[in-house]
């Protein structure tokens, strides 16, 4: 009410000023709601606690579903491995086989595998939750692959997400192993030649290898010990940790808030998105049921693992093109890339080390410098401020290319698993792949690092030139004189906040290795070392445009920049 | 379009772009700020009522067929025993239960999954949400506390007055666990005494006790070798050039106990070659020396991690492990010629009984399958 309407009202209307407009009743459905919730809160008081959580914010972005898809398909895996477990017959006791799968029938074999084989034919949909529970394992390993991969080249790692980072590497892990103890389990004469060569690996361990398979197998291979062994490992030990380790995860991401891309109105202050309730509640409820619904489908459509093809395990037969599940792929392709000469016989001891390696330390290995990362870059760049904003992977051009040079790695490695299927399908040589790929898992990473950056810091420059000339309009322009341009359309201020809100990078300086009385510095070696990975890391960078050089840009026209200009002094020597 | 303001060319702190890096200088800011949130831009559905209708009714149809995907799959359990097939177009001959129910279910879930994001994204509210962020640490308040509480409990506790409590707990608590360790790894599995170096071609156990744990104790007896899986006894003369058998010792397969335990040790590949082909080294005669008129036999189980080494190419000489692809060469005892495994495969002595079948000279002289820390020993 404006001031002058107010004069002109009635007095008694001046009284009612200040009232608050009386609130509609709640509705039957409300009170109904309130009472059951006042019963619960009566004894336990979550109300204020819940409330903070349905209205918590998230950010949008597609690639933060990729961590969603990896909980729901776990989630899909545990429901459809207790349907499992009610039919699953975890021993290695053998049985003639009396189920309606005639190409066997009467054939010796395990329980585990006469059950499995019972589920794929005589419970009826049991094929059907088995292979749900196979593609949903497939889906997990996938989609954290992805998500760990989203997370490395965006930098969500950084402090204060460090911790979240190794748990998040230690679930990556454990998935592995749960993976394969999975599919281990139906004892076909695939899965147990894996199991085989999984007692082969264990053999290799120096001094304990034999001790340690003696102990794991319950005696000689296969022995009936292994199968109700990995059954319990498998149902019971990993996915307790899985499930403790995950909810850790998603605590930390609850109490740290979600990270967020860069953008207009981002901060690293804030959180830009939608709250919980409803939105999330729908999209991400909802998510869970696409994947599930997902899972089904490619179920029903796509068959997988048939291991009534296989037969059951004998230990002297085998299939050729005998491969693990892909998330193992890595792991056998460096077994099959060793030479033998990295066994070794020392004092009258043998050393298999053409078989350790790629057997029992890669996984390990890999996984620590995986955890290490963070801590790595951290003291590179002596950054000690928390981060919430992400990065796009063009403006940390070393990051980036370090990850794909690991990427390629491990690419070629799994892809050295497959180098017999290679060798029948294209008809080469096994022996010219097998060198190729000795050579490439040492080669291909340094080209794919250089060529990573080089795209890196050419996406870099192109941001630049869009920023200080616009986007191309397609519109031909005829000026007075006849001379022909194309129009640019400079962007607005919130396309441009994009390719320009990020931190100009340079390397650290070194300070001087002696102080002012002329004392060396105890870590100056140290400091040296430092400054040199610095200028590893950040020797080549381009930065982002100021509004300096955006009005020197406007003034210039359409004249192209320097080539140059803007990067740092180190990247004119590439 | 735009509503960026440039500064006119003459006015201060504009430079020309061939200047290389500028840093800021006159009025314009060092770095470009953060414009803010972008303004809103509205969906049909907010826009108009019968936009939002549409999207009431896309939902709806997306859980109605959600119910149309569940009733299918519950038809179709009901409707179709499990050895019921079907041959689908682009899938083959397919179990018919298991497509439809695997699509009914899919649909069942697909529809509200679809359903509730369809919802979410048209009809519940788009306007972005800002929330503040807090630094993680505690306050300093806080923490001394923290400290405090932790301090002075240890005080409270006496736990620091009293070193024999301290000792001693710290003693109990570092020793606890080790009879739950010793528990679990000394009840696992028996110690692997002799039986990585033994297999049945050393002869069949002599006492079940050996299987509990001990030494195994095996006299040799020069076993004939028959087929896997048929069990038949070979004479030298069936075995033609080229040809390869997969053996192991006779009574192996009628074994009621630790059948597959002898066997992923005793399986055996049994090959003949000319014996000219043989290649004239040290290895190359001692293979000749140990076989059978060029008939010979070799561990089936890869020197590398055991997988059985199942593909001999008889124009080549070669046996591949397919797990591996580790190789072989028959003629020069099975030296390893490519791939990642080091020793060569055991030779396994034959020769013929007075009946002319074909028999185990002496078992295997060094341990079979992968390698392990102490198997020279």
């Amino acid at each position: 009410m404006s001031s002058e309407a107010m004069d002109n009202a009635r007095a008694a209307d001046r009284l009612r000023e200040g009232d608050r407009a009386r609130q509609a009743p709640p509705s039957a459905g409300a009170k109904k709601l309130g009472g059951m919730v006042g019963w619960v809160d009566d004894r336990l008081g979550p109300a204020k606690g819940v409330n903070y959580l349905m209205k918590k914010v998230f950010p949008d972005h597609w690639s933060f579903m990729l961590g969603e898809i990896a909980m729901y398909s776990m989630i899909i895996c545990l429901l459809t491995g207790v349907f499992l477990t009610f039919w699953f017959v975890p021993s290695a006791s053998h049985v003639p086989y009396d189920g309606s799968y005639l190409p066997l029938k009467g054939v010796h074999m395990s329980e585990a595998y006469a059950s499995s084989l019972n589920i794929s034919f005589d419970i009826k949909g049991g094929l059907l939750i088995r292979q749900m529970h196979h593609w949903a394992a497939l889906m997990f390993i996938v989609a954290l692959s992805a998500h760990m991969l989203r997370v490395f080249f965006t930098g969500a790692f950084r402090k204060p997400r460090e911790l979240n980072w190794i748990i998040g590497c230690v679930l990556s892990m454990l998935a592995l192993v749960e993976g394969f103890a999975g599919y281990s389990l139906p004892d076909d004469l695939l899965s147990g030649t894996g199991i085989r060569a999984a007692q082969g690996f264990m053999l290799s361990a120096p001094v304990i290898g034999s001790y340690l398979a003696y102990i794991v197998f319950g005696g000689d291979f296969p022995g009936e010990a292994i199968i109700p062994r990995l059954y319990g490992v498998h149902v019971l030990l990993l996915p307790a940790l899985l499930i403790g380790l995950f909810t850790a995860h998603i605590v930390m991401v609850a109490v740290q808030k979600h990270t967020q891309y860069p953008g207009p109105g981002r901060t690293n202050e804030n959180v830009v998105g939608f709250p919980v309730m409803p939105v999330y509640a729908a999209k991400a409820g909802g998510f869970f049921f696409i994947v599930f619904g997902f899972t089904a489908l490619l179920a029903s459509l796509v068959q997988i693992n048939s291991i009534w093809v296989y037969g059951p395990y004998d230990p002297s037969a085998v299939t050729a093109g005998s491969q693990p599940d892909w998330y193992m792929g890595f792991a056998d392709g460096a077994l099959r890339l060793f030479p033998g000469w990295f066994e070794f016989t020392v004092f009258g001891y043998t050393l298999s080390l053409n078989v350790a390696i790629g057997a029992l330390m890669l996984i390990p290995v890999m996984y620590g410098i995986m955890a290490a990362y963070p801590f790595i870059e951290a003291w590179v760049t002596g950054d000690k401020r928390e981060h919430h904003l992400l990065d796009r992977p063009r403006n940390q051009p070393t990051r980036t290319a370090l990850g794909v040079a690991a990427l390629t790695f491990y690419g070629v490695l799994m892809f050295a698993a497959g180098n017999d299927i290679m060798a029948i399908k294209l008809h080469m040589s096994i022996n010219d792949i097998t060198y190729f790929f000795r050579v490439a898992v040492f080669v291909l990473p340094v080209i794919a690092f250089w060529v990573t950056r080089r795209i890196a810091l050419s996406l870099q420059r192109a941001d630049r030139n869009l920023v200080l000339h616009g986007r191309e309009t397609g519109r031909i322009v005829r000026t007075g004189e006849g001379r022909f341009f194309e129009a640019h359309e400079p962007l607005d201020e919130f396309s441009r906040w994009k390719l320009v809100g990020f931190e100009r990078q340079a390397p650290l300086e070194l300070t001087a290795g002696t102080d002012a009385h002329g004392v060396a510095n105890q870590s100056a070696k140290h400091a040296k070392l430092r400054q040199r990975l610095s200028r590893f890391y950040f020797g080549h960078h381009v930065d982002p445009v100021t509004p300096t050089e955006l009005a020197a840009a406007h003034h210039d026209g359409p004249a192209h920049e320097a080539i140059g200009a803007g990067e740092g002094a180190h990247a004119g020597a590439h | 379009m735009t509503n960026y303001e440039f500064p006119d060319a003459n006015s201060p702190g504009v430079v020309r772009l061939d200047d290389g890096h500028s840093p800021a200088e006159g009025t314009l800011p060092a770095v470009f700020e953060n414009p803010g949130l972008p303004p809103h831009v509205h969906r049909m559905s907010d826009e108009s009522e019968r936009g939002a209708k549409r999207a009431e009714k896309q939902v709806a149809g997306l859980f109605g067929l959600s119910m149309v995907g569940t009733l299918l799959a519950l038809f179709a359990y009901f409707a179709f025993p499990t050895d019921h097939r079907s041959w689908i177009p682009g899938l083959g001959t397919v179990s018919t239960i298991n497509l439809l129910l695997g699509v009914g279910i899919g649909l069942g879930l697909l529809g509200i999954g679809l359903g509730a994001v369809h919802w979410a994204k048209t009809l519940m509210p788009d306007h972005e949400t800002v929330e503040m962020r807090h630094p993680m640490r505690s306050s300093d308040d806080a923490r001394a506390e923290f400290v405090d509480v932790m301090r002075s409990g240890g005080e409270k506790s006496q736990l620091f007055r009293r070193p024999l409590i301290k000792a001693s707990l710290g003693g109990a608590m570092a020793l606890f666990s080790l009879p739950l360790l010793v528990q679990l790894i000394g009840s696992m599995g028996p110690l692997p005494r002799n039986r990585l170096s033994v297999t049945f071609w050393d002869g069949p156990l002599e006492n079940a006790e050996d299987a509990l744990g001990g030494y195994e104790h095996r006299t040799f007896q020069p076993v004939r070798l028959v087929t896997d899986p048929e069990g038949l006894e070979i004479k030298a003369a069936d075995v033609t050039i080229g040809s390869v058998y997969h053996i192991l010792p006779k009574g192996l397969l009628e074994l009621e106990e630790n059948m597959l335990e002898e066997k992923a040790k005793a399986a055996v590949l049994l090959m003949r070659l000319d014996p000219t082909d043989f290649k004239s080294t040290e290895g190359g005669r001692k293979a000749l020396e140990w076989s059978y008129n060029g008939i010979v036999a070799y561990s089936k189980i890869c020197t590398h991690v055991g997988c059985p080494v199942g593909l001999y190419e008889r124009t080549t000489h070669h046996l591949l492990c397919p797990c591996h692809q580790s190789t072989f060469d028959v003629t020069d005892d099975c030296k390893v010629i490519f791939g990642p495994a080091k020793r060569a495969l055991p030779q396994l002595k034959i020769t013929v009984d007075a009946e002319g079948y074909l028999v185990a000279a002496q078992p295997f002289m060094e341990p079979v399958g992968p390698s392990f820390w102490e198997r020279e020993s």
